[in-house]
């Protein structure tokens, strides 16, 4: 048995076990790690997550119990302060030592703290650690603004950190430009007007000579002379390997930091090896996850004797994430190693800037950056990395093809099998290739599961995405859209299942075309096309929905839901805002106005939904299908009755829409607008329908979506009368409901669909399908059939009883907790 | 929160000392599940009628400790019955507790058994 000694549990040292653990002759191996962290090795990677709602859980990359299951001794909350290299032991702050065969070295790294007059004054901070984030939030709660010295990718991160703590941002950087390690000015110049548009103050050119203050950090004083007044700071100005171990116990260390190891990872002792973020090879920290995952792989090959590829540094290409600019600096990004010549695209209006750096022969891509628009940074990486043969004219690849040409080479499938696609967990394009074509792989998450393709970073996942669709293409299996493992028919293949076999449950269903039990992603699936179908109440089948469809309410933090009456147009009498006043206070509701032009009351406990709503619907309410995959609203303008410029009267039109589609159940939420004049003061360009007045009667725009991925809605129609106009959004509609996938909103769906808005006019304005009537047909029939859900479950006593938290006792939920935010209620955080 | 996490133990039938009388087996929704108290517990029961079984877990959610796992949509993977989590689908074996994502902890499961029209859960201690 081999006594394994791994100092550090981060990243890479977790790494390592994972590796070693997964060779046939781990049993060989007696494994104990040493982490001084309260908490097993968690995803520094993705650290500042924890801003945005991620948990310490979340992060960690294996449990506890992972360790104990394969029989490591983790010891965490546990520094090693002493390597005996004479008798092989190591010595803990407790004062325990242990003894080793091999010590591997993977204590990481610090945050470089410049030796600034006043760092050590309360409200300077460093970026580091679950615990440093810990003391950010805590500290951030008494201030107003923050600053971040240092403008790279760590800083820029810290920055956006800061915006999402909701204080006013400063970012310091030294160099004349931001990112210097991986933009050159013109890039940088982007980056700052796009951060700045973000509400991120840039200062470049700024040395900071003194933190001043009276014992809390008040001001920041620059070598300039000028003077900053911020509340707190965060250093992210460079990282210092924890190397003291190894100078401490007589091991070389480079003159900037990091243990000296050779090709093979060893250190001077042929029993200890560096690896991660604390190792130099060649006088060079790699401070990024996949070259320390590239030496943990390599450590281990060499523990069990297997073929080592020797380490002979890596790329450090890398792409900006988090913060909402795309930013990426691959291969050589100034061409500074390699004589070549640069070809910039820039737009300073929509704020894009890019650069590629190709060799002097014009065959060889040597490097390049990206502002404002990534998309193409994988493909661009790959072409580098892979020395691959440039298109004749190079331009295309940042400019796209012109000219109606396809962008030459610009596929998955014009790269070579060694090209690294997951760089995170070294998968190549050969392995993934094969496991489609030999292992009979056909899901995403098997290639994530047998390669871990994808489980790092994530970067690389739309290009697994594309491969495996490239790959069963090119193997002529046609790549089906299926459900889930219930069913092996796509959404629209099950509708018309349901249609020509006139099935009305989800169990029939699944009896005679499924297999099985079901799960969370068929069952509202098949929920809503029944409910786009036979428009029956859906209350008829409750275990089969969402949780929001179950209690036909919105589920919010704490479990409690909101609840929002339609309100059809925008237009409501006082008499009825005064009913929602009422009832909001009378059951304690927070109320708030939503983007839909309605009122969303929050923090109804589950017993209270029916009540609510008997009161809303006596006044005359009826439920705003908010839980639904629905028709939410269609929002309007003023138009012509009140609005100088108004050419129709847009708020008659918008109440006669929703009216007539609510409760309309489809793949996705479905919104509209009208606007009175070509003012589109209601947005309804940026609707799955919206209605513009014109002088002659209305255009009709469709496919527009607000959303992660805002998508302007297309002109499918101009100039029309509202009967035209309404005939062609029922044929729309049913054309949508019955091809798309589920959870595809109408922007996506007119995306995917070959031949995109000319063909969808074709079907719906020329009738080129001839099933235009039947579309009709089928939309009539939902509009005759339509009934308030809400009335149905008031009026209904058994239907009443199912809305309450406990079966067994009369009691509501006792863990519902509350606090007070401007004189209203919120739930606690989670 | 992490002490209420502490409150639900997987209990094992051959240990069981207590068989807590829930709820008459008609209270319950077909292929759906529904909330019981018991102490300071509270306790997520399954009526799957479809494959003619009952299962118990704890009602809290462990990934944003979020009382609610009773009223997630059950299912099976690949033949396995599970939970999914309203909030964050998340999902659980009814069986095991293990959580099928393999990104957050597992929950405690308890056994249950139908007598006289009657749903008894099973607690150790
Ligand atoms: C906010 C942030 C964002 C990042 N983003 C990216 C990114 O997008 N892409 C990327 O590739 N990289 C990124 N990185 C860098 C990446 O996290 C590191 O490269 C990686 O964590 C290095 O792993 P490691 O195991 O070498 O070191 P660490 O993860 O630092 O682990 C070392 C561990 O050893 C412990 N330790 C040290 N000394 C001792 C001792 N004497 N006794 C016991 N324990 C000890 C430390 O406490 C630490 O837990 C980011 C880093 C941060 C901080
Ligand atoms: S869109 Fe035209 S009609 Fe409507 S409010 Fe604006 S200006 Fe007035
Ligand atoms: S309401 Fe929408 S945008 Fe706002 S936090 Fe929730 S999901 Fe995000
Ligand atoms: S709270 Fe249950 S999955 Fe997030």
């Amino acid at each position: 048995m081999t006594k394994i000694v791994v100092i550090g549990n981060g990243m890479v040292g977790y790494k390592f076990c994972e590796k070693l653990c997964a060779q046939e002759t781990a049993k060989d191996f007696e494994i104990t790690v040493f982490g001084e962290e309260p908490w097993p090795a968690y995803d520094r990677v993705h650290l500042s997550e924890y801003f945005s709602g991620s948990t310490a859980e979340d992060l960690i990359m294996a449990p506890r119990s992972w360790y104990e299951e394969n029989n490591i001794t983790l010891h965490s909350n546990e520094m090693i302060v002493k390597i005996d290299r004479e008798q092989k032991k190591i010595i803990s702050h407790s004062g325990h030592d242990y003894s080793y065969d091999k010590l591997i070295l993977a204590t990481g790294s610090g945050a470089f703290v410049p030796p600034i007059n006043g760092v050590d004054k309360k409200g300077v901070f460093v970026y580091r650690t679950l615990e440093d984030l810990d003391a950010i939030i805590e500290y951030s709660k008494k201030v107003k603004t923050a600053a971040v010295i240092g403008g790279g990718l760590l800083g820029l991160e810290a920055a956006k950190a800061v915006i999402d703590m909701g204080l006013k941002a400063h970012v310091i950087e030294f160099a004349p430009r931001l990112m210097p390690r991986q933009l050159d000015e013109a890039g940088s110049a982007t980056l700052q007007s796009k951060l700045e548009e973000l509400g991120i103050n840039i200062h470049l050119n700024k040395n900071t000579q003194k933190i001043k203050g009276n014992g809390k950090l008040e001001s920041m004083k620059f070598a300039d002379d000028s003077e900053l007044p911020v509340e707190m700071l965060i250093i992210s100005a460079g990282i210092k390997p924890r190397d003291e171990l190894a100078k401490d116990c007589g091991l070389a260390t480079a003159p900037r930091g990091g243990v000296i190891v050779n090709e093979f990872l060893q250190t001077e002792d042929e029993n200890i090896f560096a690896i991660g973020e604390v190792a130099s090879y060649k006088n060079m920290i790699y401070g990024l996850v996949a070259p320390g995952y590239e030496m943990a792989s390599q450590v281990v090959n060499q523990l069990v004797n297997e073929e080592v590829k020797p380490f002979m540094g890596f790329d450090m290409s890398t792409k900006l994430k988090l913060i909402g600019v795309d930013v990426g600096s691959f291969g050589d990004p100034f061409g500074d190693f390699e004589p070549s010549k640069p070809i910039v695209y820039e737009n300073k209006n929509s704020g894009i800037y890019k650069r590629i750096n190709v060799s002097l022969d014009g065959k060889r891509l040597i490097g390049g950056i990206l502002v404002g628009d990534a998309s193409a940074y994988n493909m661009l990486l790959q072409m580098c990395q892979n020395k691959m043969p440039l298109p004749p004219e190079p331009e295309d690849l940042i400019l796209g093809a012109r000219g109606g040409k396809e962008a030459a080479g610009a596929g998955v499938e014009s790269l070579p099998e060694e090209a690294q696609i997951c760089s995170c967990e070294n998968v190549t394009k050969g392995s993934i290739c094969s496991l489609v074509e030999n292992d009979g792989v056909t899901k995403v998450d098997e290639i994530k599961s047998c390669t871990k393709a994808g489980t790092g970073c994530g970067g690389c996942m739309p290009m697994v995405n594309d491969l495996l669709k490239h790959q069963l293409k090119a193997m002529g299996k046609a790549v089906k859209n299926v459900l889930c493992e219930h069913f092996d028919y796509s959404r629209q293949e099950l509708l018309d299942l349901v249609k020509v076999k006139k099935i009305k449950t989800y169990n029939e269903l699944l009896d005679q075309f499924g297999q099985g039990d079901g799960c969370e992603v068929c069952k509202p699936a098949v929920a809503s096309i029944l409910a786009s179908t036979w428009n029956e109440l859906i209350t008829k089948q409750d275990t089969i929905q969402d949780t929001n469809d179950r209690f036909l309410a919105n589920i919010q933090r704490g479990g409690t839901y909101s609840v929002v009456p339609r309100v059809p147009g925008g237009e409501i009498t006082p008499e009825k805002l005064i009913v929602i006043g009422e009832v909001a206070k009378k059951y304690g509701l927070y109320t708030k106005i939503t983007g839909g032009q309605r009122i969303d009351l929050f923090g109804a406990r589950v017993d209270q939904l029916p009540d609510i709503w008997e009161e809303l619907i006596d006044a005359g309410f009826e439920s705003g299908h908010a839980y639904g995959k629905s028709l939410r609203t269609v929002k309007s303008c003023v138009g012509s009755t009140w609005c100088r410029y108004g050419v129709q009267d847009s708020v008659s039109f918008a109440i006669q829409v929703e009216e007539r589609y609510r409760g309309l159940r489809s793949p996705h939420k479905l919104k509209g607008a009208v606007s009175g004049c070509i003012r589109e003061c209601a947005e309804a360009q940026s609707k799955d329908f919206g209605i513009i007045a014109t002088e002659k009667g209305w255009n009709l725009y469709i496919c527009g979506n607000g959303g992660s991925k805002p998508q302007h809605a297309q002109l499918l129609i101009n100039d029309v009368d509202t009967e035209t106009c309404l005939k062609f959004i029922d044929r729309f509609l049913m054309f949508y409901i019955r091809t798309a996938e589920p959870l595809t909103r109408t922007a996506t769906w007119l995306n995917k669909l070959e031949g995109g808005m000319d063909y969808v006019r074709d079907v719906v304005v020329n009738d080129s399908l001839g099933i235009g009537e039947e579309l009709e047909r089928e939309m009539q029939f939902m509009i005759d059939t339509y009934a308030c859900e809400w009335k149905e479950v008031v009026n209904n006593p058994q239907l009443r009883a199912k809305f309450k938290h406990f079966l067994n006792a009369e009691e509501e939920d006792p863990n519902l907790k509350f606090q007070d935010m401007r004189g209203q209620k919120i739930p606690a955080a989670w | 929160m992490i002490s209420e996490l502490e409150k639900y133990k997987t209990a094992d039938t051959s240990k069981v000392t207590h068989w807590f009388k829930a709820a008459p087996v008609d209270r319950f929704p077909e292929d759906g599940g529904a909330c019981i108290k018991y102490g300071d517990l509270q306790i997520a029961i399954f009526n799957f009628t479809r494959r003619n079984e009952w299962y118990a877990c704890q009602n809290l959610c462990p990934h944003k400790m979020q009382m609610i796992l009773s009223r997630g949509m059950i299912g099976s993977f690949e033949g396995e019955p599970k939970v999914a989590c309203p909030f964050h689908k998340k999902t659980f074996s009814l069986k095991s507790g293990k959580n099928l994502n393999g990104d957050t902890c597992d929950i405690a499961t308890y056994p249950i058994k139908i007598e006289d029209g009657y749903v008894f859960v099973g607690f150790e201690e």
